[in-house]
């Protein structure tokens, strides 16, 4: 609605200035006009030009008219103008006899538009590094090669094979797949990418893993040949360590030929093993595990907006503006500014728009509009009309659940009208078909099986809406995530409990019935908890886009962990930007700082929160519509290593704290040892810490700039130097910084001997133990977060095993918490460096501000509801976690007593509904009729019914 | 008995947690027996007693609340 799309379109020309751009954009031609095509594909279908396609790695084909993929947004067919047959040589227009709408429209004109805004976001993504050049591995010439990017296709239901994993060569199942990883990335010999593209080791992971639930039968082998495996988001750990105790094989070699197999099927691959020993192996498929590298055209784009790129061509930002170029008012978000996978992606998105709703702060709101949805038809008496729509999700549900004799069950259920199968139920597409149903059977309720409510219903509800129904009688049946995915061995049984599940589905939104949205007030005012580097920043933005804030930090200054480093990793001095920005913060008239301050309680929801604050000696109560929650972590005390004993023995931060005071017997040393993973990456915290490869490797290049001389080893287990970081790898490496890769079972030994300090490691190169002299030994200490048992038990938000607070999505909500209205940045949430930390405080100021920009918002409908049974008893008032519910004495007229629900405090939760033994509140949407008709259903046939 | 006994359990699960909890477990593709039909609540503290009762009445081998 308040996002206009100009798809195939491209940059002419930028003049202006910060909050007053115009920017030229050449709109190419279409062919076809997007009001009219509705996008049914008899176009393609006719079109007799098949062309290579290339959103399918060029492995399969599509037509001259086509869509790029199923979900694509326009869902509008284009004319490719290069390979249709009429635009090259003159003749065909077959598409313009066939269009049902007559939307084909081959005099459209390539037109310029011009554009006027504010501010610029630059997203350009990434292009996949291309080995046809690297002769090694046969790429192009092997037909059992393939690129990462390819074997997703492949694996794709939507893909050139439908799913069905089988290999370029002779089309069977192959059994053994190699993955190696580092192709175009770590690499300044066969390309120019020195840098690490951080999202191959977990994309190769899942490609793996994935794979094992494609193949049947015995033989299978899934084996990743690395460098270093890199796992070191958000529970990325654990899945890597479950792959290793899975199916995967991991071997710690670079392969350095690919030969073609037996008649040209397979491949042969050589490479080194740990031991020295050369190996020569089978596989009959390898998949080179390709880089990302900047854009083609980045150079001119960076050339028409006058912003800088870095050596390797991405956007160039500094950790303190993570996405700010050098010209005001023009941002980069996504891979464009380096390699990164989705949460940073989504994270850094909303960073973007952070910075963009700072300079647009002052006309927020003028050109706005809002959606409208078609009148309600009246339904609520209706006998119930149910259209069923079952969910193929490309093989994820069809491979386990028959739904076709699903589909088949539910066409003989009671009050179903209309049932369809699709393949993805969430498309564009399928949501126009659904409308389209709805009028055309006159649906009143609407069953979906397919995935979880929890992320799809809002999609749904919305489709309803457009369809003239309320949004609230539609039951989402997941027939997925669980049963599909958990009953993969046992399609028969899976297929009948999706049977049952549709009929308890059935049986259920056959008692539902419309419902309203409230709309409360929002407070337009934030909780920031927690003074570091996010919580403050997340201030500052929120405060630039005009809402006042309190911040508030259980330490007496602020500036959370930031006050102990030294530099970030690209150089930058913390200090004293530090300053500056306690600075602004301090001096902000629209933050409240409050300092010592201890969060004692908190009531309401999302809109409107209010909190009492313990600060030094007094009691402050405060008003909120949302919270940032900041809470930082810290550096743990090693428990081994004989961390200590000895003054020379540190973790990170104390040796970075010796340097700032200029500790000589540093720049004397002659040795000095770091340990990685100290109490990351085992049994008791099976995360990694991010920050540490990172920091060892910046700290012993220090050293060695201060004295050449002195032997600085590393003891690691993976170097972990995602994205350009792998520079200051390298850099270390080439001053003379020792790397010994150890083993999670052959750790390190410390001892002191005659006052000196010694390190024992196996070395893995000479296979020999050595014995290490270490003036200074220092340690990798784990991060691990502050506690926040009081603030989850406040907010009732969750953290997950390790202790860090979770978002509402790994992926695709990242800075959102469970509970709404909450908001998450910086090091509570894991482990980050500063730039990270930094870029998720502004983007959790930006999503904080979506709530606060609107002074009234409405509120999910499902709340309780006081029936005219309650005969004032009282149970439920105490039973009520959110003290939504009050007692009322109508004195006047009946001289009764009844029930009060308050539906802004109210969640919905229905213990008071258990509680009443007279049905004298309800829930919405959960009344006790609809909780009966599911148990009804599960345990009847419904043709008793 | 020729045919394994089968039982039929019924789940409530709260939306917030063992809901979230068996979404996730889809996604991790952890493998459990299909005999439990689900039922998602906004709370394990809205499933009324006599429903369960009324559930084994009826036949159920099994009902799990999970929140």
């Amino acid at each position: 609605m308040n996002v206009e799309l100009l798809t195939l379109s491209e940059i002419v020309d930028v003049e202006g200035d910060a909050g007053n751009f115009t920017i030229k954009v050449k709109k190419k031609s279409r062919y076809v006009d997007t009001d009219k095509c509705i996008a049914c594909g008899l176009c393609a279908e006719k079109c007799p030009k098949k062309v290579d396609d290339e959103f399918n790695a060029n492995m399969g084909k599509r037509k001259a008219i086509y869509i790029k993929y199923g979900q694509s947004v326009p869902l509008k067919y284009a004319i490719d103008p290069d390979n249709c047959i009429y635009l090259t040589r003159g003749k065909c227009r077959a598409c313009e006899k066939f269009c049902p709408t007559g939307a084909i429209n081959f005099d459209d004109k390539e037109e310029i538009v011009s554009i006027n805004v504010g501010a610029v976001i630059l997203a350009p993504g990434f292009k996949a590094f291309d080995p046809s050049g690297l002769d090694c591995y046969g790429y192009g010439i092997i037909p059992d090669v393939v690129t990462s990017l390819e074997y997703e296709r492949m694996l794709s239901a939507g893909g050139p094979f439908q799913g069905h994993l089988v290999r370029p060569s002779d089309h069977t199942e192959p059994k053994k797949i190699a993955w190696l990883q580092c192709v175009g990335s770590r690499n300044t010999n066969q390309c120019k990418n020195g840098y690490c593209s951080n999202v191959c080791c977990m994309y190769a992971i899942k490609q793996a893993m994935v794979t094992s639930e494609h193949l049947s039968g015995e033989g299978t082998e899934q084996s990743i040949f690395y460098m270093d495996i890199r796992s070191h988001g958000k529970e990325f750990e654990r899945y890597y360590e479950n792959a290793r105790k899975g199916d995967v094989q991991f071997i710690q070699a670079r392969p350095h030929t690919i030969d073609p197999g037996k008649n040209n099927n397979g491949v042969i691959m050589r490479y080194t093993n740990t031991e020295g020993r050369q190996i020569v192996k089978e596989f009959d498929l390898a998949v080179l595990s390709v880089g990302l590298e900047a854009p083609e055209d980045a150079p001119q784009l960076a050339e028409k907006f006058k912003i800088e790129l870095n050596h390797y061509g991405f956007a160039k930002t500094k950790d303190f503006n993570p996405v700010s170029t050098i010209r005001p008012g023009v941002f980069v978000t996504g891979a464009f500014q380096a390699p990164k996978d989705i949460p940073q992606s989504v994270t850094e998105a909303s960073t973007a728009a952070a910075e963009a709703a700072r300079i647009l702060s002052a006309s927020r709101g003028s050109l706005t509009k809002t959606k409208t949805y078609p009148p309600e038809n009246d339904v609520k008496d209706q006998v119930p009309s149910i259209g069923v729509f079952i969910c193929s999700c490309g093989i994820n549900i069809a491979n386990t659940v028959d739904v076709h004799a699903l589909a088949e069950y539910a066409k003989d259920l009671p009050y179903v009208s209309f049932v369809d199968n699709n393949l993805f139920t969430c498309s564009a597409d399928t949501q126009a078909i659904i409308a389209e149903k709805i009028k055309e059977h006159k649906l009143n309720r609407i069953v979906i099986a397919a995935c979880t409510p929890r992320t799809h219903e809002p999609l749904f509800q919305d489709t309803l809406k457009e369809a003239s129904l309320n949004g609230y009688l539609v039951e989402m049946v997941n027939i997925r995530n669980q049963n599909s995915w958990v009953h993969q061995k046992e399609p028969e049984k899976a297929t009948q409990k999706a049977k049952d599940q549709v009929w308890m589905g059935v049986a259920r939104v056959a008692k539902n019935y419309p419902l309203d949205q409230i709309s409360v007030n929002v407070v337009r005012k934030a909780l920031v908890i927690g003074g570091g580097l996010a919580g403050m920043n997340s201030a500052l933005a929120l405060a630039d886009q005009g809402y006042d804030c309190i911040l508030i930090e259980n330490n007496d200054r602020l500036g959370g962990n930031a006050w102990f480093l030294n530099h970030t990793y690209k150089g930058e001095p913390i200090r004293p930007m530090l300053e500056k920005i306690i600075d602004k913060v301090e001096n902000n008239e629209k933050i409240n700082v409050i300092k010592n301050a201890q969060l004692l309680s908190v009531q309401g929801s999302i809109g409107n929160f209010s909190s009492e604050i313990q600060a030094d000696n007094e009691k402050i109560n405060v008003n909120y519509g949302v919270a940032v929650v900041a809470t930082g972590a810290k550096e743990s005390r090693p428990a081994e290593y004989m961390y200590g004993k000895d003054d020379r023995i540190m973790t990170h931060l104390e040796f970075d704290a010796a340097v700032r005071n200029n500790n000589n017997e540093i720049k004397k040393a002659k040795s000095a040892v770091f340990i990685q993973c100290v109490g990351s990456r085992d049994e008791k915290r099976p995360y990694c810490s991010r920050v540490c490869c990172t920091h060892a490797v910046e700290s012993a290049i220090f050293l060695k700039t201060v004295n050449p001389e002195m032997n600085v080893y590393i003891l690691y287990r993976d170097m972990r130097t995602y994205g350009d970081r792998e520079d200051l790898y390298k850099k270390a490496r080439d001053l003379g910084v020792l790397f010994i890769r150890f083993n999670r079972n052959d750790k390190p030994e410390v001892s002191i001997e005659n006052n000196e300090i010694y390190v024992k490691v196996y070395e893995p190169v000479v296979q020999l133990p050595v014995k290490l002299y270490a003036d200074f030994l220092i340690l990798a200490a784990a991060i691990v977060p502050n506690k926040n048992d009081e603030l989850v038990e406040l907010y009732k938000c969750g953290v997950n095993q390790d202790g860090f607070l979770n978002e509402a999505h790994p992926k695709l909500k990242p800075v959102d918490m469970p509970v709404d209205g909450l908001f998450v940045a910086g090091m509570c949430n894991y482990p980050k460096p500063v730039d990270e930390s930094i870029a998720q405080g502004l983007a959790a100021a930006s999503r904080a501000g979506v709530i606060l920009s609107r002074d009234k918002m409405k509120l999910d409908a499902i709340k309780s509801m006081v029936t005219d049974k309650c005969d004032g008893c009282a149970l439920c008032v105490d039973a009520c976690p959110y003290n939504a519910i009050k007692l009322e004495h109508d004195s006047e007229k009946t001289g009764k007593s009844y029930v009060v629900s308050d539906p802004a405090l109210c969640r919905g939760c229905g213990i008071c509904e258990a509680t009443c033994p007279k049905g004298g509140i309800i829930v919405h949407g959960f009344t006790t009729e609809q909780i009966q008709a599911q148990v009804d259903a599960a345990l009847t046939n419904q043709l008793i019914y | 008995m020729s045919e394994k006994f089968e039982p039929t359990i019924i789940g409530f699960l709260c939306n917030w947690c063992a809901y979230a909890g068996a979404d996730l477990a889809g996604v991790s593709r952890l493998q459990y027996p299909p005999n439990m039909r689900p039922i998602r609540v906004m709370c394990s503290g809205m499933v009324p007693a006599d429903i369960v009762v009324n559930a084994l009445e009826q036949g159920a081998d099994g009902v799990m609340v999970m929140g």
